[in-house]
Order: C-alpha cells, then sequence, then structure tokens
C-alpha cells in the first residue's frame, strides 16, 4: 500500500518537474495565433477596422476582442479564410464596412508642394520625395491604404481603382447561358 | 530500328490536315497596316524604340528587349510608324495591349543585314544574337529560345526536335519540313553546339510522309551524323513536350521538373529555321508560316509577316460566308481570336476561319457522371475528373494537390466527355485564380515586411536621438565644469542664485548667442563700390533719425 503510494508520488513528482521544466525550456514566445491572423490578413495597414495596423487587429482578433468582418481590403474571401482558420461562422461586412477594391493612390506632381506630411504617413515606406521635392508613389508598393489622403495639405493625392488589364487577366468561372427547352407542340 | 515508348492516354481526332497541306508553302502580300504587338513572348515586355512617324526599314529593331527573360521585336517590313499605341492583340481576353502600328511603304527595304558564321562565334555571342533578333519558340508557347540554349547546369545529352505537329487542322511544320528541311537542320546543328548535345532525334508523326522523307534526305545530304528522323505514331497530344520526349526516349518528365534537368532540350522546328536565318542570313524573326485553314476556299500555308492583320491573310485563301470568328491554334488548344483584325504574332502557327457548319455550337453541359473517361486519355495521368470537381468548388488548394500544374491544357478530357464538360476552362479558371492568390499573399507579405521594417526604424530613429541628446547633454555639463576656472565672468547676472541652474542655463545661452552674432560679419560689406557707401550712409543717417524720434515719442508722455 505505501509502496504504491510512494511509487504514484515519485512518477507524479517526475513528471511535474520534467513539465515544468519544458514550460521554461520551450516556452513560445509571443501568441502563433496572433502570427497566423496576421499571415491571413491583407496587409494594407490602412487601420479601417479601428486598429492601428493589421498586427493590432491580428492581436485583437485572437483575444476575441474584434470581430473578423472588420477589414474592408480583405474582402469576403478575407472573412471567409479568417473563419476557416479559426473554426468561426462566417459573418457578413456589417452596415458601416464594405469590401473594398484594390487600388492604388496616385500623386499629382504638378499639384504636390514636397511638404514630406505623406511620406511620414504611408504605414509601407511606398513614397519617395524629400522637403520641397517631388514625391511619388512607387506603385508597386502602395497597398492602397488611403492614409496618406488626409496629410496632403493640398489634396494632391488620389485613389485610383485597380483595373483588370491584359497583365492582371484571368481566365473567368465557366458560366452558360440556359437556353429554353423547346419542345414540339403535341399533334391536334 | 529504334524501340518508341508510349505515353498515357491520348484522343485520335480527326487531323483534317489534308485540306491546307496540298500546295507549297505562298508568300503573302503585302499587306495594308503591321499591328505588332510588344509582348509577343514569356518574360519581360519589350521597350519601344521607335516615335510616331519614324521611318523604319525592314528588319529594324522597334522593340529592345527588357531584363533578363525578354524578347526583341522588329519591323517587318520597311515604312512609317503611326501609332504606339494600345491595340487589341492575340489574346484570349481581348484585352488591349501595347502595340506598333506600321504602315507599309510597298518598297520592303531591308536594313543592312549582317550575315555570320555560328561555327567561328562564341555562344555567349549566339544567344545575344538569337535574343536581338527576336527568336522565341514558334511552338505555340514563344519562351525566348537564347535561354534554352545553355547547359552549363546539367548535361544535356539529347535534344529532341519537335515537328510532331499533333494538333488537327495545323500543318505549318509539316510544309517547313517538306520544303526547307536543309535549314532546318542547319539550325538545329547550331543548337546542338550550344547544348553540347551528343544527339538529336527529331521525331514526326506518321502521318505526314512527305515531310519525313525530306527531313531523312535532308539528313544524309548534309552528312549530319548525329541526327536521326523518327516517325512516330500519331496520336494527339504526341506533339506535346514531355510526350514526344517520352516517345523518343522513355524519359518521363517528372513533376515540377524540367526536362533539361533529364538531359533533354526541346526545340519546334520551325525556331530552329529562324534561328538559323537569324545567325546565318541576320534576319530577324519578322515573319512565320501560318496555316490558313477552315471556312476558306483554298486551305493553304501563306509565310506571313508578323503583324499581319488576320483577316488580310484569311482574305487571301479567300474566306467563304459563314465565317464567325478566327480560331488562332487548332481546334484543341486554341483560342478565339477577339477580333478578325488582330494581328499574327510569333505564337500564331494556324487561323481557323471558324463558321457553325465547322464547329457546332457545343451542347449544353451536363453532370459528370464520373465515367473517368477523362482519366484514360489524360497525358500527363491526372484525375481529370477530380480536378474539375475541386475547380468547378473553387477548392484551389485540393486542386494542387491533385497536381492541377502539370494539366498541359491539351483538352482530351474536354474531347472524350461524354456529358460535353468544358474542363479545360475551369482548369485555366483555377489556374489563374492559384496565380493571382500567389501573387497577393506575395504582395501582402512585402508589405508586411516593409511595414515591420518601417517600424523598427522609427523606433530606431527614436533611440539614435535621444542618445545624441544625452551625448550633447553630458557634453555641456562636462564643458560647463570645465569654463568656471577660464572665465569666471559669466557669473555677472544681477540678482542671480548661483545655485539656479535654469537661470544660468539661459544666461549661457543669451552669451552663445551674442558671441554667434559678433562673429558673424555681414558677407557683402568688403569692395563696396562709393554709390553703395553713399547709399549705406543714407541709409545709416536715417536709422539715426528715425531712432532719435522714437526717443522723443517715448520720452514725450512720461
Amino acid at each position: 500500500m505505501l509502496n504504491a503510494l510512494l511509487v504514484m508520488a515519485l512518477i507524479a513528482a517526475s513528471l511535474g518537474a520534467i513539465l515544468g521544466f519544458a514550460a521554461i525550456k520551450f516556452r513560445v514566445m509571443g501568441n502563433p495565433l496572433v502570427e497566423k491572423i496576421n499571415g491571413v490578413l491583407p496587409q494594407t495597414q490602412c487601420g479601417q477596422c479601428g486598429f492601428p495596423g493589421c498586427k493590432p487587429y491580428a492581436t485583437a482578433i485572437s483575444e476575441g476582442a474584434a470581430d473578423i468582418n472588420l477589414c474592408p481590403p480583405g474582402g469576403d474571401e478575407g472573412i471567409q479564410k479568417l473563419a476557416d482558420l479559426l473554426g468561426m461562422e462566417y459573418k457578413p461586412f456589417g452596415s458601416e464596412t464594405a469590401p473594398k477594391a484594390k487600388s492604388v493612390a496616385i500623386i499629382d506632381e504638378s499639384t504636390c508642394i514636397g511638404c514630406t506630411l505623406c511620406i511620414q504617413a504611408c504605414p509601407v515606406d511606398a513614397i519617395v520625395g524629400a522637403a520641397k521635392q517631388l514625391h511619388t508613389i512607387i506603385a508597386s508598393e502602395c497597398t492602397g491604404c488611403e492614409l496618406c489622403l488626409p496629410p496632403c495639405p493640398v489634396d494632391c493625392i488620389t485613389m485610383e481603382t485597380i483595373t483588370e488589364k491584359i497583365t492582371n487577366w484571368k481566365w473567368k468561372y465557366p458560366v452558360y447561358a440556359l437556353t429554353p427547352a423547346k419542345y414540339d407542340s403535341p399533334a391536334p | 530500328m529504334r524501340t518508341l515508348y508510349k505515353f498515357h492516354g491520348g484522343v485520335h481526332p480527326p487531323t483534317n490536315k489534308d485540306q491546307s497541306n496540298q500546295t507549297s508553302i505562298k508568300q503573302a502580300a503585302l499587306p495594308s497596316k503591321l499591328i505588332i504587338p510588344l509582348h509577343q513572348h514569356v518574360g519581360n515586355i519589350a521597350r519601344s524604340i521607335v516615335k510616331v512617324g519614324e521611318r523604319v526599314l525592314k528588319g529594324q529593331i522597334i522593340g529592345r528587349p527588357e531584363g533578363h527573360l525578354s524578347s526583341a521585336v522588329h519591323a517587318s517590313t520597311s515604312g512609317t510608324i503611326t501609332a504606339t499605341d494600345t491595340e487589341q492583340v492575340a489574346h484570349p481576353s481581348g484585352m488591349p495591349d501595347y502595340c506598333i502600328t506600321l504602315i507599309p511603304d510597298g518598297l520592303d527595304e531591308w536594313m543592312p543585314l549582317e550575315e555570320h558564321d555560328w561555327q567561328s562565334m562564341s555562344h555567349t555571342d549566339l544567344r545575344h544574337k538569337l535574343r536581338d533578333a527576336g527568336v522565341v519558340g514558334l511552338g505555340g508557347a514563344v519562351f525566348p529560345s537564347d535561354m534554352k540554349l545553355y547547359s552549363h547546369n546539367q548535361k544535356i545529352t539529347t535534344l529532341v526536335l519537335n515537328g510532331a505537329e499533333c494538333e488537327p487542322y495545323i500543318t505549318c511544320d509539316d510544309l517547313l519540313m517538306r520544303e526547307r528541311a536543309a535549314e532546318i537542320l542547319q539550325g538545329a546543328e547550331m543548337m546542338r553546339a550550344l547544348l553540347y548535345a551528343d544527339n538529336v532525334l527529331i521525331g514526326i508523326e506518321d502521318n505526314k510522309p512527305e515531310a519525313i522523307a525530306a527531313m531523312r534526305t535532308a539528313v544524309e545530304a548534309g552528312k549530319h551524323e548525329r541526327m536521326e528522323v523518327i516517325a512516330v505514331p500519331t496520336i494527339y497530344p504526341g506533339g506535346g513536350a514531355k510526350q514526344l520526349i517520352r516517345v523518343l526516349t522513355g524519359i518521363e518528365v517528372a513533376a515540377g521538373v524540367r526536362s533539361t534537368n533529364m538531359g533533354v532540350q526541346c526545340f519546334n522546328v520551325g525556331t530552329a529555321y529562324s534561328a538559323w536565318r537569324a545567325i546565318r542570313y541576320g534576319e530577324p524573326l519578322i515573319s512565320r508560316i501560318v496555316t490558313i485553314t477552315g471556312n476558306v476556299a483554298h486551305p493553304q500555308n501563306f509565310e506571313a509577316l508578323i503583324g499581319t492583320p488576320g483577316n488580310e491573310l484569311v482574305a487571301q485563301a479567300e474566306e467563304l460566308s459563314g465565317t464567325t470568328g478566327y480560331i488562332m491554334g487548332g481546334p484543341m488548344m486554341g483560342v478565339l481570336l477577339p477580333s478578325k483584325q488582330v494581328g499574327v504574332v510569333k505564337a500564331t502557327n494556324c487561323l481557323i476561319a471558324a463558321s457553325d457548319k465547322l464547329f457546332p455550337p457545343p451542347a449544353p453541359a451536363m453532370p459528370c457522371i464520373r465515367c473517368t473517361r477523362c482519366a484514360d486519355v489524360c497525358p500527363s495521368e491526372l484525375q481529370p475528373q477530380e480536378l474539375y470537381w475541386f475547380s468547378k468548388a473553387k477548392n484551389l488548394a485540393k486542386a494542387q494537390d491533385y497536381h492541377l500544374f502539370d494539366c498541359i491544357e491539351c483538352g482530351a478530357c474536354s474531347y472524350v466527355c461524354p456529358s460535353n464538360i468544358p474542363l479545360v476552362q475551369y482548369y485555366r479558371f483555377a489556374k489563374s485564380e492559384i496565380w493571382a492568390q500567389e501573387a497577393s499573399q506575395k504582395a501582402a507579405d512585402a508589405a508586411r515586411e516593409r511595414h515591420e521594417f518601417r517600424e523598427h526604424r522609427i523606433e530606431r530613429e527614436k533611440l539614435e536621438k535621444a542618445e545624441k541628446l544625452a551625448a550633447k547633454e553630458k557634453a555641456a555639463l562636462a564643458a560647463k565644469a570645465a569654463r568656471p576656472l577660464q572665465s569666471p565672468a559669466t557669473v555677472t547676472i544681477p540678482n542671480a542664485d548661483p545655485e539656479n541652474t535654469i537661470q544660468l542655463k539661459i544666461q549661457t545661452a543669451i552669451d552663445h548667442a551674442k558671441e554667434q552674432a559678433a562673429a558673424s560679419k555681414p558677407k557683402n560689406t568688403e569692395q563696396l563700390t562709393p554709390e553703395q557707401l553713399a547709399q549705406i550712409a543714407d541709409i545709416e543717417a536715417r536709422r539715426a533719425r528715425i531712432r532719435e524720434i522714437a526717443k522723443a515719442a517715448s520720452e514725450g508722455p512720461a
């Protein structure tokens, strides 16, 4: 009886020690779920979800503090992906948020005064220029977040929706027009 | 007798080649205008180097290759550039792309051509020449040929020359081999040398006996010892690169592996011919053989200039009424052109004038009954019914698991489908959707990296600023500690508290400013003309007067 108890106690103690050691040795820094969620988000860093960037939004989702339907650039597909990842129900966009077509900012260079305010606002360093020098957008790096629009004192930045061109054209999902079946009228 | 191998599946559609291979290649008439797209090849679009109104000569380069993987574009005849703008091109989307419009002057005047002997040229020079001559794969893939003629990464044992031409209706390679066999072989010899390949296998489907005979005669006449012309069985898609390699060598090119990794490189016979012309005679790729067939009175092959509008070319074979549109390529893999006017490009091996009689509209698609006939004929040994299922459900990850990207879009599955399902359309949709998703994921990753770097940079700048400030303060303190020994005069503030450091600081700042003001002198006070001196004196006098007036005014009321 006593032996059995001792053996059990010993096993419990040693397993506890192993677990305790593992908890320290193999500790995962940060929340791995945040990284996963962040990987699904479109990384526009636009803040339209109400959080200052994609990672803060991902953190908020992982903590259950934010809904999954707050990301307009991600679109419906983004919500679907988040729902799949988190094992949640798909949730359509609320009344205030709507999916947004991908766009790119364009600086009207004849109006730009070179104030650098937009450069400071750009979350991905996609604007080049210097004080009193023309600014311009690196279109390939622009995420279309629109954060450069409000600080511009002369309103020389416009957003241009990215339209389909021959370079980004996609084969369409096959859809066929339905044709009504023809019936021969029965002989009288 | 060489043993031939078999590839999985394949179909036997009616070949319909006899209509167009009865007459020899005819030189197409000079068209009224040429619409030459700048992006006719795989890789980067060529950069236009001509201006509107400029006169160009035949063979003159009008689009320079850009970047690593690109190819040049040339003026197909002499004439005047009338537009460098976007035009509709031979692309299934029907969207416009950058084109150069050339109005021929009728002189067909060549630019001075450089003739070369390839055997005395370095391989690097040869590849450069091919790139500048715009030589790309003419079998339909239009991959820049210079990029395929490297062999430093792996040993190439066999060069396969593809003359199979398995697609129905098309006879351009057939006629080219019949009429210009010797030149094709010269080109192949050059390619073999570039690749250091041991032998050249020329695969021709056995429904082209004249071409096989002509090539065999040319091999003997030209004493090409390392070449062999092999008749391969006629089965679609026996002309696919992987399929032909399998049939000729028994090598199965694995998924995601290039044939070069397995020691085999493959070129179309037309490419070999063009490469030869480009080096030997300096003629860039400005024309190609195009089969005009289908709903025309005289189906035949034309040597057409790149950029010739489709309708002008088809008119020379006398288009019949009832033509609904043109199919570029064969009926199995070809695409319906967005309009009849789009120009011939380097990929245009055939234009079929389609009519409802030749190609009746497809019967409505019915549900898949899982008969797996498609799997039986798939040359890539895929499970087309599963791919269809996943593509239709937009389950793209699963489609990729089933090796969607090994599909060569040959259309054999659609051909045998008893439910008339346009399977290939689903695969094309799924492929382009996956590419788009990959591109957007890549963009998102790049954006995240840039954003994170920016945050890191801002943090770093803050830290650096703080450090700088701390260092400055420390230096100032050290200076202050050293100063009282030299100049005790600084403590001249009336009723100053020696403990009050703020006052001290302000005083030192004022002193510093005064010192600086004294040190700096106006720069334009030397070597003045008498007039300027007089002006200065005048101004000084005025200032003194104003000061006096001000003084009087401030004292007056008091």
